[in-house]
């Protein structure tokens, strides 16, 4: 079945079983491997994509559900890779072994844009989905207010 | 009006699949990210090039390749490794290009384990740098007709002072084409280093921030089929019978395959069970789901935890071996105190569950993509499985989304180079969290028993130390009953308590899961036992917490457990360079204290609590303040870990190891516990199997490098060991309650 959607800003069809999960269509059929499924349960966020500019969980949120949607990935958060919180995250070299950066990033953009200038209760609130198990998370907390005050 | 692009997986790699060698990768990316031995590109093996060795490459373009024969899995070796090397050889950071070797005899070991990648390595890098420019000063000599002492390297280039000429790298590889590749060269001078010792940034920054890091899960080849893998619950067990016509119905399902029964022991091979390909994950994990198998669970299906822990206990209890001993620790004493620990099976739980991807090509040879620590040992299994010649082998390693331990068995490449060759097609097989959780290397559980005999003014006099855990030689031996030395060495044997009559002793514990390594392995449940023992003295003696460890540590000296009859393998490196020094561990107990205000005045309700442990060559102290709310619920406020691992490479990655340690170190502490029923993992994913999320992280991580001459220790493992018995002691020192058996969410406190 076709699934017609904007992907990163462009509009595609994702010929996928509709119940997929929304990141295997985005990593098996749309061929984007910078989301990372992780648990596949919704509980570590390492999957995490915006649906017109909401953080979902997409390794539970089916792809016929994106039907008519924008879906932004870890790729199209920006043209040129310098989305402040990218930049943030290189300048205070966040990411050890780096695979749940996408989905700590992506969630930490959804939290930037609707609270440009978070609490550090906030910061704790919105990124407490996100599992890190290398443990960079003071890391994480640092780089979200490097960005916010960027952005400010 | 954009134009509606269809994308099927069959159109999404013949869009992609034109890039060279047949390999697709979903993305393009940075070359200086990818992780291949390839040619990334028309131009980049176009140039000639000179090899001064296998770990440098000189391009005529002026590109210096520097091949990286290590596993990246966090640690940031693929930006230390460089750093040695690029030092040495005084070459320009900016025209350095990082290759991802592949498994080969040719390297030293690619075993990215034991945090030995610098430790034990770091004379080779410096070698392999070193002997690289003084390849290009004799190049250059020759080319101009001087001395090779009147030329010295630096900053990419070759200059003769005399004359005043200067060429840079990529114009000597001609002149050097041919030369012969010097062995040795002497090293420059610490006070020289332009790279070693500095904080560089992270060589695969961008890559981590664009989605565009390429990990095992995210290999890609034409015509490949996604893997799901349904393993016995039990340990060891096998398929009686199974059904698939179910499975055979889901839409993408191509094949369904019995994968051969596992061999005992199991080392490093795979695991039998069912496995379902399909033309994506999703179609292949339904596919799975609807198979039905029955099991003989085998042998191990008598496992349950919770007898299994009453007669670990019961084993610690009782004398064991001798280990070590000096003077009589059975010696009457005043006062006699005794404690039993306990610590559950653990999961290293990278984020990215193991996965690997397996194809034939027609000449008959086998190429795997995988997140392995162990290339090499990947290599050397596949062949013995395969029952081919390895040179017919070529494992390529992928970025590592985390690997703990886990990642150095190569288990899940063979299951996919099976499937690949039952089925004719490239195979990709990706494990679930569950799977990873319930089919992995433990972590073992362990008991300990702690025994202490003080005289009248407190001294403590006599210790006892018991330690019971299934052993790691399990995995490699069928029936082995206990510890072997080296697992003893991790934290035991090496004991640096000052106290004239002591003993060590090790207990039979049959294993009835897969055991394997673990971030810092045996030392986790060592440190907890015995720097939480030790800190339960201090409150016998009445003594201050910090006083009573610099007490027990002793003087400065040298622990050499030989001399107490001791097998000690100090991890594979000598003595005499790597002492078990009591003045270091001594001196970052004290730095740590200092750093956390040790004595200052708390809220009620907060206590501080310090460890300090000796691991992988390396002193870490730390220290926790926590604190209990009106529920009881324990908080980690702050963190403080000093870390004296002698000389360090790249500090920043020293620093932000030891923050990973805290956090690791909190998981384990405070929820992490994997408990079997009748041989089946009971845990499943990050709801029963908890790891330590934003909300409980404390609120600053402070991390001190001591200054120090010494060679260079272990950084990635030795974090860990002192952060749980920390929080333990912190605990105590907040309520006056002493908890001995891990994770604290057990005693109601999270």
């Amino acid at each position: 079945m076709a699934i017609n959607c904007e992907l990163n800003g462009e509009e595609v069809s994702l010929d996928a079983d509709p119940s997929m999960p929304l990141a295997h269509a985005i990593r098996d059929i749309a061929g984007l491997t910078g989301t990372k499924v992780a648990c596949g349960k919704a509980l570590c966020g390492a999957c995490t994509v915006h649906i017109d500019g909401q953080p979902v969980r997409a390794c539970v949120y089916p792809v016929s559900a994106v039907a008519g949607r924008s879906v932004t990935t870890i790729e199209g958060l920006s043209q040129d890779g310098n989305h402040p919180l990218q930049v943030a995250w290189r300048e205070l070299n966040v990411a050890q072994c780096g695979y749940c950066q996408s989905g700590q990033i992506m969630t930490a953009a959804a939290l930037l844009t609707r609270t440009p200038e978070p609490s550090d209760d906030d910061i704790n609130t919105a990124m407490d989905g996100n599992l890190c198990r290398c443990g960079t998370y003071t890391r994480i907390r640092d780089a979200i207010r490097r960005a916010a005050e960027g952005q400010s | 009006m954009s134009e509606l692009r269809k994308i099927s997986r069959r159109q999404f790699l013949k869009q992609t699949g034109q890039a060279g060698g047949g390999l697709v990768f979903a993305l393009t990316f940075a070359t200086a990210c990818q992780p291949q031995e390839e040619a990334v590109g028309p131009a980049a093996k176009m140039a000639a090039s000179v090899s001064p060795n296998v770990y440098v490459n000189i391009r005529n373009d002026g590109i210096v390749e520097i091949i990286c024969h290590r596993s990246e899995m966090g640690q940031g070796i693929r930006t230390s490794l460089p750093q040695v090397i690029a030092d040495e050889l005084e070459a320009d950071w900016d025209k350095i290009e990082l290759i991802q070797a592949v498994g080969h005899e040719k390297y030293a070991s690619q075993n990215t384990d034991g945090s030995t990648s610098i430790r034990q390595q770091f004379d080779l890098l410096r070698n392999a740098g070193a002997t690289a420019r003084d390849m290009m000063i004799a190049a250059a000599a020759a080319e101009w007709g001087v001395p090779v002492e009147e030329c010295s390297a630096r900053n990419h280039a070759v200059h003769h002072e005399a004359s005043g000429r200067t060429a840079g790298y990529g114009d000597l590889v001609d002149a050097a084409d041919g030369m012969p590749q010097p062995e040795t060269a002497e090293f420059k001078s610490r006070e020289d280093y332009r790279y070693i010792g500095k904080p560089m940034d992270t060589i695969d920054g961008v890559a981590f921030t664009t989605g565009t890091a390429i990990y095992g899960t995210d290999i890609v080849l034409p015509d490949m089929l996604y893997a799901s893998i349904e393993r016995c619950p039990a340990y060891g067990g096998t398929v009686t019978d199974y059904d698939d016509t179910r499975s055979r119905e889901v839409a993408g399902v191509v094949d369904v395959v019995r994968l051969p029964d596992p061999v005992m022991p199991p080392v490093f091979n795979h695991q039998g069970g069912v496995a379902v390909l399909a033309t994506n994950t999703w179609a292949a994990e339904q596919g799975r789901a609807a198979l039905e198998i029955e099991w003989d669970r085998g042998p191990n299906a008598v496992y349950s935890s919770e007898p299994y822990k009453e007669q670990l206990i019961a084993s610690a209890m009782s004398p064991g071996n001798e280990v070590l001993s000096r003077g009589d620790a059975d010696a009457p004493a005043e006062t006699m105190h005794e404690a039993v620990y306990y610590a559950p099976h653990l999961s290293q739980a990278p984020m990215e569950p193991p996965a690997a991807t397996a194809r034939f090509n027609e000449d008959g040879s086998c190429e795997a993509w995988a997140c392995t620590q162990n290339p090499q040992s990947a290599r050397d299994t596949l062949a013995a499985v395969l029952g081919i010649d390895k040179e017919q082998i070529t494992v390529h390693v992928t970025l590592l989304g985390g690997g703990f331990g886990r990642k150095s068995k190569s288990d899940f490449i063979v299951e996919a180079a099976l499937l690949a060759r039952e089925t004719g097609k490239p195979v990709k097989v990706t494990w679930t969290r569950e799977d990873d959780l319930r089919h992995g290397y433990l972590h073992s559980v362990s008991a300990q028993y702690f025994r202490a005999g003080m005289d009248e003014d407190g001294s403590v006099t006599t210790m006892l130390h018991r330690t019971s855990f299934p052993s790691i030689s399990s995995t490699f031996a069928p029936g082995a009953t206990g510890p072997a030395s080296m697992e003893l060495g991790l934290g035991a044997i090496d004991a640096p308590w000052n106290v004239p009559n002591m003993r060590l002793e090790s207990c039979d514990a049959l294993a009835h899961a897969r055991i394997g390594w673990f971030r810092s392995v045996c030392n986790v449940w060592h440190a907890f036992g015995s720097c939480g023992f030790v800190d339960e003295l201090a409150a016998i003696r009445g003594k201050d917490p910090l006083e009573n460890l610099v007490e027990m540590i002793g003087p400065p000296r040298n622990v050499d457990p030989a001399d107490d009859g001791g097998e000690y393998t100090n991890y594979g490196q000598s003595l005499e360079q790597h002492p078990v020094d009591t003045g270091r561990l001594t001196a970052v107990a004290e730095k740590v204290a200092d750093m956390a205000g040790w004595g200052r005045d708390l809220p009620d309700g907060h206590g501080l609590g310090i460890a300090v442990h000796r691991s992988f060559l390396a002193y870490v102290g730390a220290v926790a303040e926590v604190s209990v709310d009106e529920n009881g619920d324990i908080a980690v406020d702050e963190m403080w870990l000093c870390i004296d691992a002698g000389l360090v490479v790249n500090p920043d990655r020293v620093v932000s190891q030891m923050e990973g340690a805290a956090i690791f170190g909190m998981s384990l502490a405070l929820h992490g516990e994997l408990t079997a029923t009748d041989g089946a993992i009971d845990q499943g994913n990050f709801d029963t199997y908890p790891i330590v999320r934003m909300n409980e992280v404390p609120r600053e991580i402070h991390v001190h490098i001591m200054e120090s001459d010494a060679p260079p220790g272990g950084v990635g493992e030795p974090g860990l060991p002192p952060v749980a018995p920390a929080i333990v002691n912190a605990y105590f020192a907040a309520t006056g309650t002493r908890v001995r058996e891990l994770p604290l969410r057990n005693a109601g406190l999270t």
